[in-house]
């Protein structure tokens, strides 16, 4: 199982802020080992869903252009203090995680 | 949880992809789900665009996400810093107060692989993704607002001293 990752959800005005950050290496498929030269083996996050209450809110697919160890933060209109925000991510090889908050 | 081997895993999760997309899906899934194989929950509903994330140049991306001639558009906004020291994380921000924005792409044009992600918005969520992404080298970001069946495109450069997408 994958490393815990970390969500965090608070109201602006009328507008919920989700800030996320997910453990993973992230690997293009493109580097290369320094020592070895050997291409390392894409593994990298594939989609990204979130849901506010159960309802989809992003529904993300990633290449591994996104940066090792991943930031995403995204905002929801109309949610409202105590909603239950669920982030969930599966990669290549099929690994997956998730994390969940109330917005505060 | 089973002590699936990663090779196993994987199959089954490309197995589970192809039932999803099959006619008469909710039932085999229902089933599946019944035999603990899925937790409906976090079974995805998008598949992964191969052919958009192995395109090699920009043209070949836009291409395979259907965003070819997309509109300029002043209500995009891409924040990402002038200069990047370090290319391998480079904070980008995109806005769009275009109404009805749909999806949100991000791209690195000069790297090996330009489409970077595709943010598919609904039930609320506004046109507004913050990240951060990998610069092989000096380019622009490219950001595509999809809304109302239509599609705009603004960039932004960035000049990058160490590349991030190497080895």
């Amino acid at each position: 199982m994958a490393e815990p990752m970390k969500i965090r959800a608070s109201m602006a005005g009328d507008t919920a802020d989700v800030k996320c950050l997910m453990n993973h290496p992230m690997e293009t498929g493109l580097r290369k080992d320094a020592k070895t030269g050997a291409v390392v083996p894409a593994h990298h996050i594939t989609n990204v869903t979130a849901s506010v209450n159960g309802k989809m809110v992003l529904d993300a697919q990633w290449g591994g252009g996104i940066s090792k160890n991943p930031y995403l933060a995204f905002k929801v209109k109309g949610a409202k203090v105590g909603d239950t925000v669920v982030v969930n991510w599966v990669d290549n090889t099929g690994d997956k995680n998730s994390a969940e908050a109330k917005i505060g | 949880m089973h002590a699936y081997s990663h090779s196993e895993r994987f199959d089954m999760n490309m197995q589970r992809r192809s039932i999803l997309k099959g006619a008469g899906a909710a039932g085999v899934v229902s089933v599946a789900a019944a035999a603990g194989l899925l937790n409906p929950a976090t079974a995805f509903a998008a598949d992964w665009n191969k052919a958009a994330f192995d395109a090699k140049g920009v043209d070949a991306a836009l291409t395979a996400i259907n965003a070819t001639g997309a509109a300029a558009s002043g209500d995009i906004s891409v924040k990402a810093p002038d200069i990047a020291e370090n290319g391998a994380v480079v904070p980008v921000e995109i806005s769009s107060s275009i109404a009805g924005t749909e999806s949100i792409t991000i791209l690195g044009e000069k790297n090996t692989l330009p489409l970077i992600a595709t943010f598919n918005l609904m039930n609320g969520a506004q046109g507004y993704v913050s990240t951060r992404i990998k610069m092989g080298a000096t380019s622009n970001v490219r950001a595509i607002v999809k809304a109302g069946g239509k599609t705009y495109t603004v960039a932004k450069e960035v000049k990058v001293t160490i590349g991030g997408c190497g080895g």
